[in-house]
This record gives C-alpha cells, structure tokens and sequence, in this order.
C-alpha cells in the first residue's frame, strides 16, 4: 500500500475541509476525513446516503480541490464493459480494412480504440478523478467485474494486453442504498454514510449555493424541511431540495408573493410525490408558520 | 515476509478492536485492519474521534449497525460498559434461534370437521377432497410451466443469437478479415438470460397450522424445478430445509424436512424471525435479487417495528417480495392487522395464501409480468 499523506498540498482532514470548502462544499469533519483517508491511502471512496444529500456533489467539489477532470460513469442495470471500459471502433476497422487493399494493417491499433470512463481514468490517473454514480443500480455482475479494477487498477484488452495504472488513480463511488453493496466491494473502499447536515450547516450550504436566499429564508427553509424529515414520507427533502426550495420562494417573494404564501406556493420542488403531498396538505400551513416564526 | 514479529504494543488495543468487531459478527477482513492502522497513523491520531472516524471509514459497518459499532468502540477504547445496550440486541436475536419447543410431530392437517351432523361431515369430506385435487392438480401445474414462466434475469453476459437485436460487430470484424474485409454476413449478439433465485419462508406457528402441509408440499414442488431455491421456516425458531426438500421422493422429502422443525404450532415472533434470518450473512445474500415469497398471516406476537424493519430490509435486496396470507381476499386486499399495515409499503404482492392454487397461480404470473 502506497501511502501519501500529502496530496497537493493538503496534508490534513482540516486541510481537506479549507480546500473543498473554497470549492463551494461544505463538508463537516468526518467527511472530510474519510475523503483524506481515501486520498491519502490511495483506495476509492465509497460514499453513501439518501438521495440529494450532495454525494456527487462531494465528487465534484473534490475533483475541483485536486484540478482534475471529472470522469463520471452512470451506472444502470446491465452496464456492461463496453460500456465502462473500453469498445472498438468497429466501423473505422472495417473502414481500414477495405482501404488497406493488399497492404498490412494493424486494427487493433490506438487509433482504433474508443475509451469509455474507466479506461480513460486509468490511462491518466494524474489528472482525472473517477466518479461511479449509483452503483447500487447496477446488477451484482458489474459489481464483481469492479472489484478487480479497484483493487488492481488494471484492465486487460484481449488484442493488446493488460494496461496498469501508473499510479493509483482516484476514484469514488456513490450508492443510495438501494440495495445492499456486496461485502467485498465495500472492503475495498473508504467507506462513508453522508447523513443530513444538522440545521446550522444546511442553513450555510443553502446560502452558499443559492447566492440570492436571505439569511432568514434559508433557516425558515431548513426547520421546514427538518420538520418534513421526521415526517413518514416516500421521499424526503434532501439537500438539493432544500436548496431548491430556498431558491423557489425567494423568486416568488422578489415576484410579489408574501412570505408565508411564497413558500406554500413553491412546495412542490421539495416534495415530489403526489401521495406525500396529500398526506401532508392539511398540516402545511401550520408547519410552515412554525418554521417561519 | 514475516509477520511473525510481535506487533508494537501501541498497535495492540487497534488490532484486537478489530477481534472484538469480528466476534459481535461484523465481517472485517485482515486487509481492513491494516488499513485501519494505517489511516490513524494518518489522522495523527490527535483524539479518538479520530480513531473512531478511521475505523467508520476503513471497516465500513452498514449503517444500521453504527449504534452497535459506536458502542464497541466505547468499551473498548473509553473502557465504558454499555455492554447491556447490545446485550438485549444479541440476546433478542439468538433466543429465535435457540429456543425449543422440541415437538417433532408435524400437524395433521385439514381436519376441519366442527359441525356434528353427519350430512354436514359428508359434505366437509367432499369439499376436502375437492381441495385436494385441486391441490394436486395446481402442484402438476406447477411443475409443468414453472420452467418457463419462472422469472428470469438478463445476465451481464451476451451469447450469439440469431435473432439478436444486437450485431456482433467484434465477430463479424474477424470474419470480415479473414474474407479481405468482404462482409458476407452479420453476426448477431443476443443478451444471455437466467433463472432468478427463489426464497420461499414458511410460516410454521400454530396460527398457521391448517396450511403448513400444503405449504411444505408447494415448496417442495417449487424446489423440484427451481435449481437455485432455498428453503425456510419459521415460528419461535428459524429453519433451514432447502437440503431435504431437494430429494425427489415427496414423502420422504416432506418427513426429513419435517424432522428438521422444531417449532410446530409454537407462536409467532415473525419479525425476531426475520432479524435471525438477516443476521446470518449466508442467509441474507439468498435474498439478494432474489424472487422471495413469505408465507405467513402476519399475526405477530412480537415487536411490529422489528417486523418491519425486517421486511424494508429484505424488500431493498429482492427483486420482488411476494407475501402470501389467508387473510388476503381479492386483489383489492387492504391489510388490516397492525403488523401488515406497517409492512404493507414495503411488499410488493400481497397474494391469496388461502389455498394452492392461488399461490400457483400467482407464482406463474409473473411471466405476464416480464412481457408487460
């Protein structure tokens, strides 16, 4: 195991936290330090959590720390490695072959390969970082086929060999939790669960990504959203919404509405969901009068 | 390499953390503990928030273990005792698999004959036998279309298929080549398909007596023309049958699993049941894009937010969960029980577990399913 415990300059979790937080993410102590860890350790970084908690989010803001691309692969059931890894240009060998005539010719040359994200994270692990969304969603095959670039790092094309990494690359990984990771997949990383930020930190992302939300908005939006958390939703408001939400009833508000009616009138880009929407109509008003007290 | 040198003390209380994760069942492998020494070689450690935050990220502990995970920590680096906060857990848990009715008899069953008058008796026989044919005939049904309309999932892998809706570009490349680029004719990819896993968990407690028969010959058929089937029951205790259920002969199949059960007509702790069930890694990765089918009326006993933990739990690893009760009528079933309505979101079937045919029935149906 290679290990670093310096990567451009960041030589600490706190370190981390400055670096991701001049990226415009607000990550608290343990995030950051599972993410120095990963980085530092050189293993991937498995984040998990409900959805629109700001795990890809972290990705960016990390890739953004580093100066490097972002490579994103969106998983899906029945990814596969043409898909993940690598295809040939079969037209363009074709193309070549019929051009070539008498002559001798080598399809399996560079030109003819088409890189898919994981090969072209491979190939220049000192200036991309790997991001693999929704892992969850893919089928228990691709999982397994994952194991053995992450613990490797290294891919084996048939016609010309197995290709490594120069140095270990980054990469992270997201799930919701859809289903349950398979063990060996989560032994292999990192691992952190992002849970909701508590309401002084979600009132400071809702500021620092929506630039136009007062102060007062933001923390009506976040005892709001809290209290709509602990009701038995179908889906939650996540960070996203939260933000969302903010955003949307600022507009109403500069447009004319008045406040209480500004957020009740832009409720539906925090919940998302017909049944929880009538579920949690009749206590709406209360609610939000609460919040904005 | 010889690791054989005594570690340096400092190191010692980190690694037999591990050991102590390890023996209250978290599953952490030698490379894990390596890394966790090496992240709080990282980390300074300046506190032990920092030792506690390696351990989260390095050992990755599920989140709904968290609580049991934090409390280990406590005792073993703050040298806390919380050990009773973990002990009511564990003990919950083992007590389902542990406890013992120790009645090895299975029920008789279908003897429904309260009304004393000889022509309703008569009349009880007849309708009895009716049921039983009709069993039997759904049980033939069963083993006759199950192997085609058993859900089945598209592999990652693809074969050649000649009316693939993908062409083969690699393989009609190569041919291509050999016939100087001349393209003569196209290969076709078609994407390989398998049988799903089916998990059948049996209610075996005394509510659910009248069908525990029927039920066990329904598993023993489905496991007949299922090759990746497994089998449980359950009641005060936690069963695995799927072995005896594989032998051929139904008899005998049916008087080897029975000897197995223990828990005959006990109560009904279907939610500790469950936890057991899950509590095993072996017996958890079965649900895993599994077909699963409970078959239970849902009467518990025990606490209904571990019962629907359980299910919520189950329900995110299968592919589709099926719960089959004699309580549910028409397809319009609302569940009305505690114990149901707290589950109800999380299953995707609740399917007329009142007789055979019905359950054949509904395990055939998924072949309309798929061509939806």
């Amino acid at each position: 195991m290679s290990v670093r415990s310096n990567i451009v300059g960041i030589d600490s979790p706190e370190a981390l936290e400055q670096a991701l937080r001049s990226a415009y993410y607000l990550a608290d102590d343990a995030i950051a330090t599972a993410s120095y860890l990963a980085l530092a350790l050189g293993k991937p970084l498995l984040l998990e959590g409900a959805p629109g908690v700001g795990k890809t989010e972290a990705a960016k803001a990390i890739a953004a720390v580093l100066g490097r691309k972002l490579i994103r692969l969106q998983c899906y059931e029945g990814i596969d490695a043409s898909a993940a890894l690598y295809e040939w240009n079969y037209p363009r060998q074709m193309l070549a072959i019929r051009q070539a005539g008498e002559e001798n010719i080598d399809i399996y040359g560079e030109s003819f390969l088409i890189e898919r994200p994981m090969l072209a994270a491979l190939r220049a692990p000192d200036a991309t970082v790997l991001l693999i969304d929704e892992i969850d969603r893919s089928d228990q095959e691709f999982e397994a086929f994952l194991l053995e670039f992450l613990s490797d790092f290294q891919i084996s094309i048939p016609e010309r060999g197995t290709l490594r990494a120069v140095e270990r690359p980054v990469v992270i990984l997201t799930s919701n939790r859809t289903r349950d990771l398979h063990e060996a997949l989560r032994r292999r990383c990192v691992y952190h669960w992002i849970g909701y930020p508590n309401s002084e930190r979600e009132a400071r992302i809702i500021m620092m990504r929506a630039s136009s939300v007062a102060e007062a908005t933001a923390r009506s939006v976040v005892a709001a959203v809290g209290k709509l958390r602990r009701e038995p939703l179908s889906k939650s408001p996540g960070i996203a919404e939260a933000v969302d939400w903010a955003e949307a009833a600022t507009l109403l508000h500069n447009g004319g509405a008045r406040w209480p009616d500004a957020f009740k009138r832009s409720i539906g880009v925090a919940l998302k969901d017909e049944e929880d929407l009538s579920f949690i109509a009749p206590r709406l008003d209360a609610l939000i009068a609460e919040a904005t007290a | 390499m010889s690791m054989h040198v005594t570690l340096p003390r400092a190191a010692q209380p980190f690694v037999s953390f591990a050991t102590l994760l390890r023996r209250n069942g978290f599953a952490i492998a030698p490379e894990q503990t390596t890394t966790f020494l090496t992240a709080i070689d990282l980390l300074g450690p300046r506190s032990t928030e920092d030792i506690r935050r390696a351990g989260l990220a390095t050992f990755a502990p599920p989140p709904e273990r968290f609580a049991d995970f934090n409390a280990l920590f406590r005792i073993h680096f703050l040298g806390e005792d919380t050990l009773s906060v973990l002990g009511d857990d564990e003990e919950e848990t083992v007590r389902v698999q542990e406890e013992q009715s120790g009645e090895d008899e299975p029920p008789l069953a279908d003897e429904v004959n309260e009304a004393g008058q000889a022509a309703a008796r008569a009349e009880a026989l007849v309708q009895r036998d009716f049921s039983i044919a009709a069993r039997d005939e759904a049980l033939r049904r069963l083993t006759r279309e199950a192997p085609m309309a058993l859900p089945r999932r598209r592999s990652y892998r693809r074969t050649r298929g000649k009316r693939g809706r993908m062409v083969d570009l690699r393989r009609t490349l190569k041919e291509a080549s050999r016939n100087d680029g001349e393209i003569l004719k196209l290969s076709r990819l078609k994407r390989r398909t398998r049988q799903r896993k089916v998990l059948l968990l049996i209610d075996v407690s005394g509510s659910m007596k009248q069908r525990t028969d029927d039920n066990l010959r329904l598993a023993h058929t489905l496991a007949q023309v299922s090759p990746r089937m497994e089998v449980f029951t359950f009641g005060t205790r936690l069963t695995r049958v799927s072995r005896p259920l594989q032998l051929k002969r139904r008899e005998q199949a049916l008087a080897n699993a029975s000897r197995l059960v223990s828990d005959w007509d006990g109560g009904t702790r279907i939610g500790d049941a469950l936890q057991a069930f899950l509590a095993v890694p072996r017996f958890a990765g079965y649900v895993r894009g599994a077909v699963v089918l409970i078959i239970s009326d849902g009467l518990e006993r025990g606490d209904p937010l571990s019962l629907a933990d359980a299910v919520a739990r189950i329900s995110r690893r299968a592919w589709r969960l099926s719960w089959m009760t004699p309580l549910a009528i028409g397809k319009n079933f609302k569940p009305q029980t505690e114990a149901l309505m707290a589950i109800a979101r999380f299953v995707d079937y609740f399917v007329d577990g009142r007789s055979t045919p019905s359950m054949v029935e509904h395990l055939l149906s998924f072949r309309k399913e798929l061509a939806a």
